[in-house]
């Protein structure tokens, strides 16, 4: 048993919502419980879809057991095809139908439907969100995919290729594939098929008609990628377009596999990042401390970002998603940190407060612990909330992407100049410093959980005031630090020169 | 008028309108959300899950918002290897518990709160909760069922409650009559309630469940008991099996359900009926204001319930008679009738009732019906919304302090924003 107080991913069969939510044309019948029905407000509340999920639930309940329970889920396969008329249905088990073992596909296929019916065994005691969605995308195309299609050669024609893996709750999926789909378009290559989102299984069926398959997200595409690499020969074009680097890496891919010259698209300049991080008020950026964690896609993509493209200095970098470790791993590495691979929560906050990082990239969940830190956070991957859906166009991808994630990274920071006027004006009576920089919000009197064992240790009179004289953004970690430094060295009080050791230690 | 509207549950039977039932897919939480508010109600008392991810899912996403560290509730999530055999799954939660309360040593009341996967491999949460109490000497460590095979939304507050009455001391066999009012409120409301109780000369007044694990309230043949939430069936019964005596009313809803309410406990302890009115008189003037503010937008409204909380009859009572709203469907996850008596016999004449559910269908009729107002939910509001159809979320209703004479004109208000807010769009 795992002690669990927030999750980072939910059961798998959550992710085999995303991708039946994602697509048209598809029921899911969920044999579950009737609280299972919970994961319905995700998608009509966090993302505000507009319709319910393609799901339908069994509900069965404690009076049903050793009963009738297959009895209700057959019933409900048929009248879920009768209600919707879906051109395939997926059955499945939440984490309480597996344990009764009903046997959805033999049930299923009893019913002689005139569509494919694909069951989707997905093991709730092992696996979780993005590895259900994963394994159900791979279902659907391996089902659906119509394997005697042949492909007209590439000469002569635009190239072709199928977009993979975004689905219904994705982080930024809506405008990531528009964004790529974009700039395929710059680079004279058609979509043939983004999938799951916005496919159906008439579309799945015409996979193996495109030239290449792109991955955007490999949480969710690469076992199905894989596969279509495997059965039609198509390549797979992996490089995440997540940062100017990786875009311009991606478009050159392409362009490789292609044949396509891209040097102009990449002459011209085609995202702001370069130049906003080169100009001169950026210069405040400079090694700041960030702290990042996410799902690994997002979280390597990030690094990059935050190291090469911004200037930042990574000091921690993770994912809650153990089976893409090793390319999270090796990008850690690269960056000079221990990897953090975990999904538990409270192991994160740890880290992060140990951190004394300066902003943090992460999740929904990060965006809590850096708001009880009092650290500023930016958003940059799933799970998230109701605001990281965007009524605005706000991809991460491609090169508007990138311009994207300037902003994001930099938004929650205090801007380079004003940071200059806080100090300089920082002892003037009319500054009221607790006011914070005026692009944020008024300080939120969130308690403020400072884990600091400060064994009894005194600041002097002197001391003290001279903290005061250090901007309030950076106060909280000077004063932690200064504790930190002290209690190592088995000090009882901080005078000015405590605190001024501490400040050299801990100089970067 | 009140009194009025108490004699009519005389003439119940013959007034009980037609009850549909249905059955077939259900679109409700489990008994795990009550969590949600107990878990803030009793400060020092821990919600420990022994279910599956999904029910830590749940929780999370029911919550909402994730505010606290280290909330006073986890999920222990079995897993694969607990599945091999009770006895490892047995030695793992000890572990776990173990842990826990390590961390956390101000803990005083632990609830391991069973799921339908705890049940359905037949975990006995009971006998583990005995060892775990017996071995954990500080913390008493209790259990009661919030799965989803077993309860509905609410009902796991019942479930949490029923399971604490067999704590509660017993009162002394010639002890004074005490007055217990049953149900998990806002402090804020209790606070009231307490107030106006002590102005009525009422002396003795507990609540169920305490704020702190070590104020549990003394039950015995002179308790007589109040239940502040219609959803709470198997509580009362445990403590009529104590001897308590049921103060059957109208919920304390609106003006006059909160008159009733507050007069049932008068009655029971011999209260001078104008010394009651007095008492109540402010309160009555004040929800009667606040409430008149809504009526203009909600007089002759249409509205309907999709089965959630079990507030659905009382709301049902109240928006009727006292902001004029017509109910075309009041549908409810479980009708008690016996406790309910009061309210189901309060509602206009005719009213359509529905017990349990099949979500397609109440689909098909709302959308026909099209209703001024759906009260649903989460996941059914905005597809509803996206259908033309305004909604109310049910859920509000239990996350905020809508009971008594000063939360009238907010429940009021509750139904009337959605109204309001369409109105004042122009896009
Ligand atoms: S319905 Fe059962 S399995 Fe689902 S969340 Fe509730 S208790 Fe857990
Ligand atoms: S962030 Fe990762 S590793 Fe660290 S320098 Fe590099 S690409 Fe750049």
């Amino acid at each position: 048993m795992q002690l669990t107080v927030w999750t980072y991913e939910g059961p798998p069969h959550v992710g085999a919502m995303r991708v039946a939510t994602g697509m048209t044309g598809v029921h899911y019948v969920l044999h579950a419980p009737q609280g299972d029905t919970y994961a319905d407000l995700l998608f009509t509340m966090i993302e505000r879809r507009d319709a319910r999920p393609p799901v339908t639930y069994t509900t069965f309940q404690a009076r049903d057991l050793g009963t009738d329970t297959a009895a209700l889920l057959q019933d409900a396969i048929q009248d879920a095809y009768d209600r919707f008329q879906p051109q395939a249905l997926l059955v499945g088990a939440s984490c309480t139908a597996e344990l009764i073992q009903d046997d959805p596909a033999g049930l299923a296929k009893a019913l002689d439907l005139p569509i494919p019916v694909i069951n989707l065994d997905l093991p709730s005691y092992q696996r979780k969100e993005n590895w259900g969605a994963a394994e159900t995308f791979y279902a659907l195309v391996r089902t659906l995919a119509d394997t005697t299609v042949e492909r007209s050669p590439m000469a002569g024609r635009r190239p072709r290729a199928n977009l993979l893996g975004p689905t219904a709750l994705g982080f930024r999926h809506r405008d990531d594939v528009t964004e790529v789909t974009k700039l395929l378009g710059q680079l004279g290559v058609d979509v043939a098929v983004t999938a799951p989102m916005g496919a159906s299984p008439a579309d799945l069926a015409r996979l193996g008609d495109a030239d290449f398959n792109i991955v955007l997200y490999p949480e969710i595409a690469d076992t199905a990628a894989r596969w279509l690499e495997k059965t039609f020969g198509q390549p797979t074009v992996r490089t995440v377009p997540i940062g100017h680097g990786a875009t311009s890496d991606f478009v050159r891919e392409i362009a490789a596999l292609t044949g396509i010259d891209a040097a102009p698209l990449l002459r011209s300049n085609p995202s702001r990042l370069p130049w906003y991080s080169r100009s001169v008020d950026s210069t405040y950026l400079t090694g700041k401390r960030v702290f990042i964690f996410g799902d690994a896609t997002h979280a390597i993509a990030a690094a990059r970002v935050a190291a090469d493209e911004l200037g930042f200095t990574v000091v921690g970098l993770g994912c809650y998603n153990r089976e893409f470790a090793k390319p999270l791993r090796e990008a850690a590495a690269r960056c000079g940190v221990e990897a953090l691979i975990t999904d538990d929560y409270l192991a994160v906050e740890e880290a992060i407060a140990a951190s004394a990082c300066e902003l943090v990239l992460g999740t929904q969940m990060e965006r809590h612990i850096a708001k009880r830190l009092r650290v500023p956070c930016a958003v940059i991957s799933a799970p998230v909330h109701v605001q990281d859906f965007p009524a605005r166009y706000s991809p991460v991808m491609g090169f508007e992407g990138a311009n994207v994630l300037f902003d994001t990274f930099v938004h929650p920071l205090v801007m380079g100049l004003e940071e200059h006027l806080l100090t300089m004006f920082r002892d003037d009576f009319e500054f009221n410093d607790a006011a914070g920089a005026s692009h944020l919000p008024a300080a939120e009197a969130a308690a403020v959980i400072v884990p600091v064992a400060a064994n009894d240790i005194e600041w002097t009179p002197a001391a003290e005031k001279e903290l005061g004289k250090i901007p309030f953004f950076v106060r909280g970690k000077a004063r932690r630090n200064t504790e930190k430094f002290a209690s190592e060295r088995g000090l009882v009080a901080i005078d000015l020169d405590t605190l001024y050791d501490a400040k050299s230690h801990y100089a970067r | 008028m009140t009194v009025a509207v108490l004699d009519r549950a005389a003439d119940l039977p013959a007034r009980l309108p037609p009850v549909l039932r249905e059955r077939g897919q259900r679109e409700v939480f489990c008994g795990l959300t009550g969590i949600v508010w107990l878990h803030r109600k009793i400060q020092d008392a821990f919600f420990l899950v022994v279910g599956s991810r999904t029910c830590a899912h749940l929780l999370q996403s029911a919550a909402g918002v994730m505010v606290f560290a280290e909330p006073r509730f986890a999920t222990a999530i079995i897993e694969e290897r607990d599945l091999a055999g009770l006895a490892d799954a047995n030695e793992e939660l000890d572990r776990v518990v173990d842990r826990l309360l390590a961390r956390r040593p101000e803990i005083k009341l632990l609830f391991l709160v069973g799921s339908c996967p705890s049940e359905v491999i037949k975990l006995d949460l009971s006998r583990a909760a005995s060892r775990l109490d017996a071995k954990h000497g500080e913390t008493r460590v209790l259990n009661y069922s919030g799965s989803g095979i077993e309860t509905t939304f609410t009902q796991g507050e019942d479930a949490c409650l029923a399971a604490l009455v067999p704590e509660m001391p017993a009162a002394a066999p010639g002890a004074a009559p005490s007055l217990l009012v049953v149900g998990a409120l806002p402090d804020v409301v209790e606070d009231q309630f307490r107030r106006l109780f002590a102005d009525l000369g009422i002396p003795a007044v507990f609540t169920l469940p305490p704020r702190r694990a070590a104020d549990l309230p003394p039950v015995g043949t002179n308790t007589r008991f109040l239940l502040a939430q219609p959803f709470l069936g198997d509580t009362a019964a445990a403590l009529e099996d104590r001897g308590a005596t049921h103060l059957p009313a109208l919920f304390p809803f609106g003006v006059d359900g909160t008159t009733a309410w507050l007069r049932a406990a008068a009655a029971a302890f011999d209260i001078a009926p104008d010394h009651f009115d007095r008492v109540v008189a402010p309160g009555r003037a004040r929800a009667a204001r606040a409430i008149a503010r809504h009526r203009d937008r909600l007089a002759g409204k249409t509205i309907f319930f999709f089965p959630d909380s079990q507030l659905e009859v009382p709301l049902a009572r109240f928006l009727a008679n006292e902001l004029g709203m017509v109910p075309v469907e009041v549908a409810t996850p479980y009708l008690h009738r016996a406790h309910l008596a009061a309210d189901l016999a309060a509602l206009p004449a005719g009213t359509q009732l529905v017990e349990g559910q099949d979500v397609d269908r109440q689909l098909d009729r709302v959308r026909a019906y099209r209703p001024d107002l759906a009260v649903c939910g989460l996941g059914l509001a905005n597809p509803l919304e996206a259908a033309g159809i305004a909604t109310k979320w049910s859920i509000e209703l239990v996350f905020t302090p809508v009971h008594g004479f000063d939360q009238a004109g907010d429940l009021a208000e509750l139904f009337a924003r959605p109204l309001d807010r369409r109105d004042r769009l122009a896009v």
